[in-house]
């Protein structure tokens, strides 16, 4: 199957459509989410949140012999819980500082999962095989009611992010005045956690334990380059999402074996670099070209800001003075004289140069503008 | 001279795990005074406006706004914290930094509307910073940013101020137009308090200070107790200071 038969299979396989919206609704959430903990700073969180599920993943395992997504899963947001808080105690509680408590946690919990996952698959029990899909992810396992649940927590989550919206960017912003203003600022940050690890939870079967926190971070990476309002923000971050999501299913889908959790990561990383370099605002690119525009600029306003010092001591503006006297500044090249011609600064005649009434207004404003900066 | 009582606090002390910050403080602060809190670097300054505003837990103490706990005087008080702590990236304008003001009378979940941004407004202009309303907060200079911190502060309306260091980083003029801000909000009969740190400018800023170094060292009017004993017991060296008539 090649890309093109994938997007005209999308709409009539049953397989394919629950997958693909499965990813989309996936990456949509986490965008979302994810762009709160961007900006909180607490992007490895979900990272320690993601491997702090897969004990919990083979606990539910051990404990029901349930092989089926749900159980599971509410085993991942146990144990995920747990991580979280514990995390949370550890900064709280104790003189470690964040990193240190994200690190021990994370490889605490994704050591012990690993420890069960092995004695698990050591059991004499036909029952046991395909757990370790949660380390990777797959989303060929995917089925329509997987979808539905994923739906119906993204809709709570947009529910709840609309509803506490003001709190939520005040929270992200300032939380020490949060707290003046009479805000529980506790409950804020544990319903924003919260949500961030349902998002996670949710996301496991698909992208996998290991690859989760990428698909929290990337998108809002992403969307942080192109937008400096909160809300833009957010839905851009949804809609890389959900577009790293379709795209990924659909290359991993027209690719055998490829599987499809590191795909989408992959395709929310160009989501990434592309933002990181063609963003206008604050893009590598544009930045460069402003930056060798901006010194090309300076390089003739100093010019021009010489010939004005020149001119000023005259009562007309358009008294003629020799070429050879520009010689004596610095920054003076021929192709500058000639930009300023150009620019209709600057008139030359002969060996001579005048200054035009509009570069000597230029030159003037200029020096207006620098005072003001200095200011 | 009876004058209200703004803010009390009573034996409040504060320690970061064993080591005590703020031992013992008794602070009255009186309605409408325009006060200086002033001492060395650590001596815990911030860390008593935080105490007050409920931001840090004090281990014993208590404070009081006009007689009653701080929880049910929250909208008379505002607070502008130091500008280094937030993240001036954060993808927001002037406009809205300052509209956050209006939120903790707004309530949780209600929405700003025509009458909150009219605030807002009204309180840019008043710092004169206006024409930035749309601008990104991350484009402006420190003391631009510092004028909307204090915005956001004057929207909330409130009778008594809690400002962490609003001059620091600022350049002569934001200085100038800040503290005529300071001294429009005491002619208003608003009760205002800085943590300040240009022992220079207290006399000519300031009516009221408070000396701390872990333990308060002294509080009262300026003309009465800004002088070399005090700031020599605050700051541990023999300290003199010129005032200027």
């Amino acid at each position: 199957m090649d890309l093109q038969e994938y997007f005209s299979l999308v709409f009539t396989d049953y397989t394919l459509r629950t997958i693909t919206l499965g990813t989309a609704i996936l990456g949509a959430v986490c965008g979302m989410l994810g762009s709160f903990a961007v900006l909180r700073k607490q992007s490895l969180l979900g990272d320690a949140i993601s491997h702090a599920a897969l004990p919990g993943i083979a606990i539910a395992f051990l404990l029901t012999g349930a092989k089926e997504s749900n159980t599971l899963l509410i085993g991942a947001l146990i144990s995920g819980l747990i991580g979280t808080f514990w995390i949370r105690g550890i900064i709280t509680k104790t003189h470690l500082k964040s990193d240190t408590a994200l690190g021990l946690i994370l490889s605490l919990f994704f050591g012990f999962g690993m420890l069960l996952l092995t004695f698990i698959q050591k059991q004499p029990n036909a029952n046991q095989a395909g757990l370790d899909k949660y380390l990777f992810g797959q989303a060929a396992t995917l089925v329509e009611s997987d979808v539905w649940f994923m739906a119906i927590i993204t809709g709570i989550c947009l529910l709840v992010l609309l509803l506490f919206w003001k709190e939520f960017k005040l929270l992200l912003f300032d939380a020490d005045y949060t707290k003046t203003l009479g805000f529980n600022t506790k409950f804020i940050d544990i319903l924003i956690t919260s949500f961030i690890v349902l998002a996670i939870v949710l996301g496991l079967q698909t992208v996998g334990v290991v690859l989760m926190s990428a698909m929290l971070l990337a998108p809002a990476a992403a969307a942080r380059q192109w937008t400096n309002s909160l809300g833009v923000m957010v839905v851009l971050a949804s809609i890389f999402g959900a577009f790293s999501g379709v795209f990924g299913t659909a290359i991993s889908a027209s690719q055998n074996n490829l599987s499809t959790g590191p795909v989408i990561v992959i395709v929310a990383g160009v989501f990434v670099l592309i933002s990181f370099v063609f963003s206008p605002s604050r893009g590598l690119l544009f930045r460069q070209i402003r930056f060798i525009k901006n010194r090309r600029d300076l390089e003739l306003h100093k010019t021009l800001a010489f010939m004005y010092n020149i001119v000023e001591n005259h009562d007309n503006i358009s008294h003629p003075h020799a070429i050879k006297i520009l010689n004596n500044f610095q920054g003076y090249t021929k192709s500058t004289l000639q930009k300023l011609v150009d620019r209709n600064y600057v008139t030359i005649e002969g060996n001579m140069w005048s200054l035009t009434e509009t570069g000597f207004n230029t030159a003037s404003n200029l020096y207006n503008q620098q005072n003001l900066n200095n200011e | 001279m009876d004058k209200n009582i703004a803010v009390q606090v009573d034996d409040l002390t504060v320690a970061y795990n064993y080591k005590p910050v703020l031992w013992d403080i008794d602070l009255e602060i009186p309605e409408g005074v325009l006060m200086a809190i002033v001492g060395p670097n650590g001596a815990g300054k911030s860390t008593l406006i935080k105490s007050i505003l409920g931001i840090l837990n004090p281990i014993a103490g208590s404070v009081s706004i006009y007689g009653k706990p701080y929880d049910e005087q929250r909208k008379l008080v505002a607070y502008v914290p130091q500008k280094g702590s937030v993240d001036w990236d954060f993808p927001t304008t002037a406009l809205d930094v300052v509209m956050m003001g209006t939120y903790g009378s707004l309530g949780w979940i209600k929405r700003p509307r025509q009458k909150e941004k009219k605030a807002a407004l009204e309180a840019l202009e008043k710092v004169g910073m206006l024409s930035f309303k749309n601008r990104q907060i991350s484009q402006l200079s420190g003391g631009q940013q510092q004028r909307i911190f204090l915005a956001r502060a004057l929207v909330q309306n409130a009778s008594i101020y809690f400002m962490d260091e609003p001059f620091q980083g600022v350049d002569a003029t934001t200085e100038i137009a800040i503290i005529n801000i300071l001294k429009e909000l005491r002619k208003a009969g608003k009760t205002v308090i800085v943590v300040h740190h240009d022992l220079q400018t207290v006399p000519e800023y300031f009516d009221w200070v408070t000396f701390l170094n872990v333990k308060k060292i002294a509080t009262g009017p300026v003309k009465d107790i800004f002088n070399d004993d005090n700031l020599t017991k605050t700051y541990g060296i023999n300290y003199k200071v010129s005032i200027q008539e």
